[in-house]
């Protein structure tokens, strides 16, 4: 049979509506001159209508909660937090186990609660993002009340974040980060020569009130203090003695 | 994350779909969904970002599917449809009567699982030819040859007497 310059591949592009305009012509053109195929191709247009009109109301159906994509999403983001902390439990087993007396020696634990475990938080996160140069912050500058709501959010009550242009420093962003007591807020500040410091921000179990304590360890110094059940811990690469007045800026705003 | 969700959202409706044609029971065809989200959750970072991100999840969905449908020992020997009497399937309908959802639906049923595939995939999905052959794993002329021939078996039976049309030169 000669069928021109139309193919089978043609028809069934036809039928699913994927020609573009002149092609579409084209092959009504030599189907006008062919009733077999004309029939045909209604046929299977007929057939492709019948078969979408009859699967369509399950497209439309509610979405039942197991397939809800944003549930999928954190209920992955817990198993993946649960994972690793069942690892990091793990390798604190098996240090401990290898160093004989080590649970007994308790003043050499790092601290577990209060201000001083908020200091030790702060200055960890601080050695991780502060150097960062890529993502020191997930929410720049220009975000800071996206990084306000988004942490009065997480952290379940209005949280503030000082600004300490007075003190030299710049607002850089900020970011949320995971402690073992909860969501944080990291917001990050930038001095003239670059130097950047950091004030973490997260909910207290136990310090609900507490003064300003320092604290220096590898270069690291934090000054951390609490006020009615939030806790701050403002930390630098200098000493937690010269922070301290820019600490005292920060809790001036927040007071 | 926020990228990832934008992507997947939309895409459920039709997943559902296509696995609801595929396997008919409603909770069977979801949970192959929920595994087909969670898997596309966790291998997110895997797929080609240049890539057609609906044609990546119908080919998790149709693996899943395939796996379960292979443990589940079938549903039965597979008829072909050239060995059937003309209209044992399906009444024929008159000229006027539109096609019930019941005749589509056993109908489709019958083709072979490749030409299913396809023909809901490209017919009822809206992939393209490109993104059901990269669904499917096969190359395009293959995903043109099963959708002719699928689309003329199921002609055949909802007519109820073979057509006896030539088909035209596929070009390649």
């Amino acid at each position: 049979m000669n069928c021109g310059h139309i193919s089978e591949d043609d028809l069934q592009a036809y039928v699913d509506g994927l020609l573009n305009a002149r092609r579409v012509s084209e092959v009504e053109a030599w189907l006008a001159e062919h009733a077999e195929q004309r029939a045909r191709v209604d046929g299977y247009r007929r057939d492709r209508a019948a078969l979408r009109a009859a699967l369509d109301p399950v497209a439309h159906e509610p979405i039942p909660s197991e397939l809800d994509i944003h549930r999928i999403v954190s209920a992955r983001s817990r198993f993946q937090w649960r994972s690793a902390m069942q690892i990091a439990a793990a390798l604190l087993l098996a240090v401990g186990g290898g160093s004989a007396g080590w649970l007994l020696r308790g003043a050499m634990e790092p601290p577990k609660a209060g201000i001083a475990s908020l200091a030790r938080e702060a200055s960890q996160n601080y050695v991780v993002y502060a150097p960062d140069r890529n993502r020191p912050v997930e929410l720049g500058a220009d975000a800071r009340q996206m990084l306000i709501s988004w942490g009065s959010e997480r952290l379940a009550r209005p949280i503030g974040i000082p600004d300490l242009a007075k003190a030299g420093f710049a607002f850089l962003g900020g970011r949320l980060v995971a402690t073992p007591h909860g969501p944080a807020v990291l917001a990050m500040y930038t001095g003239r020569e670059g130097t950047r410091l950091a004030i973490m921000v997260r909910d207290m179990e136990i310090d609900q009130n507490a003064p300003m304590a320092e604290r220096s360890e590898d270069g690291i110094g934090a000054v951390t203090w609490a006020r009615q059940g939030v806790g701050y811990s403002l930390v630098g690469p200098q000493s937690a003695a010269s922070l301290h007045p820019i600490a005292d800026i920060a809790r001036a705003q927040i007071d | 994350m926020r990228d990832m969700v934008l992507v997947l959202e939309p895409l459920v409706p039709g997943l559902r779909r296509f696995a609801r044609a595929l396997v008919h029971d409603a909770s069977n065809a979801d949970d192959l969904v929920q595994d087909c989200l969670e898997r596309a959750v966790s291998r997110w970072h895997q797929r080609n970002p240049d890539g057609s991100a609906k044609a990546w999840l119908f080919a998790i969905l149709v693996n899943l599917t395939r796996d379960r449908l292979r443990r589940a020992g079938r549903r039965g020997p597979h008829v072909p449809v050239d060995d059937l009497p003309p209209g044992a399937l399906v009444a024929p309908p008159t000229q006027e009567q539109a096609l019930s959802a019941q005749d589509v639906l056993g109908a489709i049923d019958l083709l072979s699982d490749d030409q299913r595939a396809v023909m809901l995939l490209v017919s009822v999905e809206d992939l393209s030819y490109a993104e059901a052959a990269a669904a499917l794993g096969v190359p395009i002329g293959t995903v043109m040859s099963r959708l002719a021939r699928g689309r003329d078996r199921l002609r055949r039976m909802l007519d109820g007497e073979a057509i006896a049309v030539p088909k035209l030169r596929r070009v390649k």
